[in-house]
């Protein structure tokens, strides 16, 4: 079996559980530094689901934490928008609901997927990414149709963050499911909510790619890896 | 050697004698995480299901699972982990729902909201935040007694 799919899935809540993760302490107001660290949990327990199964089904004995812990950027088949980074509330809250809403729509289709492994962990990450995506909704009307300042804030990290979009639809032979088709469903949630956050969509639809195919990651993946992987790499033998 | 097996009926009120680590007024059996409980020969095996993906009580339960059935003397020991059909509060027994409530915690409710305040049972209350102290919970506050509290989300 073709375990690219699923390393794809897994890797893509790895890195966006982890950039969450860096708001820990940090974040604006104590409800959301707990909301940003609770959804990052849900997001590296998933992982957890994915990238056991992807070493399962490769055979050779890679479990979840060798798959996160000992590979090089290059090997990493996330999405470039999940390692985008943090910059303020309104750039991570972007890329939240943006993620949110292309991943309930994949989990969705996962569901129906004829691998019973496989529909399984998307009926239970799509019970908690339902969760995550009216959160996510609900941060970007209210911030949208806010003040003139979280306003053009919001729009700034919209501007900044769409040419990551179309990367999330491109399809290739080991997606898990066919994610072009998914298009759809996402631009009508992006659009009806952005039309009540007072916010507009970019004209223009240039997308970057890479991500996924790991043939070129943006240069914050490997800041994020040093951080993330430095324990496991310097202690190899380290439990804890 | 112990000869006789205990029944499925004595594991499971065992069972429901071990506490959510995290939620410790209600057990294992009223959170509805044990999925089922069955002698394969001689080995007991337990299925368990995860409340949250990522919530990091679920090996701190696997520990005391194992560690309620050893002291209990049960030798042979698997425990499963299943998360298709992924875990609801449906599940969650009435008399856990009781609990929870007399412990200051809002029982999930299918409207998405709790009932009313668990401390003074008005209905006068509002949702701070969607996450809360534990994957499982929100926070509300009620606008009557102004007691903040944790409402068990309905998933």
């Amino acid at each position: 079996m073709n375990v690219t799919g699923l390393i794809r899935m897994g890797d893509n809540t790895l890195v966006l559980g982890q950039r969450l993760s860096e708001w820990c302490g940090h974040a604006p107001a104590l409800e959301e530094d707990i909301a940003l660290a609770n959804t990052a949990l849900d997001l590296i327990g998933q992982t957890q689901h994915w990238l056991d199964l992807a070493g399962k089904r490769e055979g050779q004995g890679r479990t979840a934490d060798t798959f996160a812990y000992t590979r090089d950027a290059w090997d990493f088949r996330n999405l470039l928008l999940v390692e985008q980074p943090n910059r303020d509330f309104a750039v991570t809250m972007i890329r939240q609901f943006l993620f949110d809403t292309w991943h309930l729509e994949a989990l969705r289709a996962l569901i129906d997927h004829a691998d019973p492994d496989i529909s399984a962990i998307a009926q239970k990450s799509a019970k908690e990414v339902t969760y995550h995506r009216e959160r996510s909704t609900d941060i970007v009307i209210a911030l949208g149709d806010g003040t003139e300042e979280s306003r053009d804030r919001m729009q700034g990290a919209l501007d900044r963050l769409w040419p990551y979009v179309g990367e999330m639809f491109a399809q290739d032979d080991d997606d898990l499911t066919d994610m072009s088709a998914l298009r759809q469903g996402f631009d009508l949630y992006v659009t009806e909510t952005l039309f009540k956050s007072t916010l507009t969509r970019p004209n223009s639809d240039f997308a970057h790619h890479g991500g996924k195919t790991g043939t070129r990651h943006s240069e914050h993946l490997g800041h994020l890896l040093a951080t993330m992987q430095v324990l496991p790499r310097n202690y190899p033998d380290a439990t804890w | 050697m112990v000869t006789t097996r205990p029944s499925v009926d004595q594991v499971w009120a065992w069972l429901d004698q071990v506490p959510d680590p995290e939620v410790p007024v209600i057990s294992l059996v009223d959170l509805g995480i044990i999925r089922n409980v069955t002698w394969q020969n001689n080995t007991l095996e337990v299925t368990v299901t995860p409340t949250y993906s990522g919530c990091p009580a679920t090996s701190v339960i696997n520990l005391e699972i194992e560690a309620a059935l050893r002291a209990n003397g049960i030798e042979k020991l698997s425990l499963i982990r299943q998360i298709a059909p992924p875990w609801t509060t449906d599940w969650l027994s009435d008399n856990g729902k009781t609990k929870l409530e007399a412990y200051g915690i809002a029982p999930p409710q299918a409207a998405g909201g709790p009932q009313h305040c668990p401390h003074c049972k008005s209905s006068a209350v509002e949702k701070i935040s969607q996450f809360g102290s534990t994957p499982c919970k929100a926070q509300w506050r009620c606008t009557d007694c102004l007691e903040p509290f944790d409402y068990f989300k309905c998933i």
